[in-house]
């Protein structure tokens, strides 16, 4: 494929005849990322006050091993090297973590507004050289649909965490059931993160997309079609999921710590 | 962007001039009124002011993909541009699309598209499915397909991607629109050929990093991102990346398609 140099050049960085507010967007997922980070990365650094009566802060569920009552194994394993910080947040948060990093909506938001490539659509670029997801290291990025797998198993998990912020026990030690306001800062939390991997286009992809002929399965295609709708508004439900999750650490943190206190609504 | 009803009686267009190296933006202020859109007054400059302003437009109705250019700096239709959409308070700028050689004023030479569209493997039916030689195909089968074909080719996808626009990879990927286009023939129900290596290698699908801009200046609406390029880079996914599905495949003794 010939192809005569092009004789109006490629503008500079951040150059573009667009009169738009564009660096808007790139900014704001830059900051709401960004703070997710800092913040997500803290909490799962401070092993305390993640579990406050039957609720479990998303950060650190499943918790497989740690010092709360939904630990499934007992207390920090004697294995641990002793120079490594210990959380059981730690074990388990690259999962859902890499999940995010490699989704395609947030690929395309992150490769904007954290490597300018492009920073918005039609505007200049810092650099010319470019490999894309055409090889090392970005072709990693093809490791998603595992990700995906264990997200699914992650939602069994975090319904779970919910149907147990259902029961309270008392001073007692009577268990009854029960919804706090937790319980449904956790419900939406779990809803929107299912809302969110369901409509991952690798789950898309697996539960139909692979077929041209898709009409002969019909239940393969009510799932398509399912997450198809939920594809739609992928982007959305990044977000609100991100977001839930995070406020759902907060809670209960915050609950565990005293701060605010968790309201009984039945 | 403005969204003024009562348009002023003049408005000025920073339109891009000449070729080569000499070519740069030229003011023109020419008259406007109600209902008007950015071709339109193209074709008042031309008739007016600059009899010499090439620019290429066909049916001003948004279905032959002819007048793409950029306006105000974002790929569009000058054909389905209208002027109340945009802030005329300022010059408005006509440049012509930036990913394909300049040729004068607003004209581009679009040719690559249709040389890249030439070696793409070609739709490959299955054998006919009644004697007549007619084949049968369920609507929800081809609802996928159909989006697709609403491809007007203007090629302001391939304009806004960055991969062609900024980094020129014209040799190593063939772009948003053929992506499409390869999507349209994979995923169609009759279709038998096989394109995974294709859109791997010689495609170049791996150098699309879903931004979407490809999608968001789609004046058909087509959610190209969404539902051709990201489908077609997971059934890459599966033949090239996925080490259970090579496993499967392995124990079964299928071939990869």
């Amino acid at each position: 494929m010939a192809h005569a140099p092009l004789p109006i050049a490629p503008r500079g960085f951040g150059e573009t005849m667009r009169t738009d507010a564009w660096w808007i967007q790139p900014l704001v997922v830059f900051l709401l990322l960004s703070t997710f980070i800092v913040y997500s990365t803290w909490a799962a650094f401070q092993n305390a006050h993640y579990a406050w009566g039957p609720y479990l802060s998303p950060f650190y569920s499943p918790e497989l091993f740690g010092d709360s009552p939904h630990s499934w194994f007992g207390p920090k394993p004697g294995w641990w090297p002793a120079i490594l910080p210990f959380s059981p947040a730690l074990l388990i948060l690259w999962a859902p973590g890499g999940f995010r990093f490699t989704c395609y909506y947030y690929r395309g938001a992150y490769y904007k507004a954290f490597w300018a490539d492009p920073i918005s659509c039609a505007v200049g670029e810092p650099r010319t050289s470019y490999r894309g997801e055409h090889s090392l290291p970005l072709i990693l990025q093809n490791v998603h649909r595992f990700f995906l797998y264990i997200a699914l198993v992650f939602l069994v998990f975090l319904s779970h965490d919910v149907w147990k912020a259902m029961w309270f026990t008392d001073a007692a030690g009577n268990v009854s059931f029960g919804i706090g306001v937790g319980t449904l800062v956790l419900a939406t939390n779990t809803l929107l993160l299912g809302s969110y991997t369901l409509g991952c286009h690798s789950f898309r992809h697996m539960v139909g997309g692979i077929l041209d002929r898709i009409s002969e399965r019909p239940l393969r295609k009510a799932a398509y079609d399912c997450s198809s709708c939920l594809n739609r508004v992928h982007m959305r439900f990044a977000w609100a999921s991100l977001i839930s999750v995070g406020f759902a650490d907060l809670y209960v943190r915050l609950v565990s710590m005293g701060i605010w206190t968790d309201w009984r609504i039945l | 962007m403005a969204t003024t009803t009562a348009l002023p009686p003049t408005a000025t267009f920073r339109v891009w001039r000449g070729e080569g190296a000499q070519a740069g933006f030229q003011d023109y202020t020419t008259p406007i009124s109600d209902g008007m859109v950015v071709l339109d007054a193209v074709h008042g400059i031309q008739a007016d002011q600059a009899h010499d302003l090439a620019c290429r437009w066909n049916c001003k109705a948004g279905k032959c993909g002819s007048c793409s250019a950029e306006i105000d700096g974002k790929p569009r239709l000058m054909c389905m541009t209208r002027l109340n959409q945009l802030d005329l308070t300022k010059p408005v700028t006509v440049e012509p699309m930036r990913a394909f050689p300049h040729v004068r004023d607003l004209v581009t030479d679009v040719s690559w598209n249709y040389r890249v569209k030439q070696r793409i493997q070609k739709f490959t039916p299955r054998s006919p499915d009644a004697p007549d030689g007619t084949w049968r195909m369920q609507q929800a089968d081809i609802d996928r397909v159909q989006e697709f074909r609403k491809c007007i080719e203007c090629f302001l996808c391939q304009d806004t991607c960055h991969v062609l626009r900024d980094h020129m990879k014209h040799e190593e990927f063939i772009g948003p629109r053929f992506l499409t286009y390869v999507a349209a023939l994979e995923m169609h129900p009759l279709d038998t050929a096989d394109r995974t290596a294709e859109l791997k290698q010689a495609d170049g699908i791996g150098y699309c990093n879903i931004t979407k801009c490809c999608t968001t200046v789609c004046p058909e609406g087509i959610h190209i991102t969404d539902n051709a390029i990201i489908p077609l880079k997971e059934r890459v996914a599966d033949r090239f990346y996925d080490p259970l599905k090579a496993l499967v495949r392995l124990v079964r003794g299928t071939p990869a398609k």
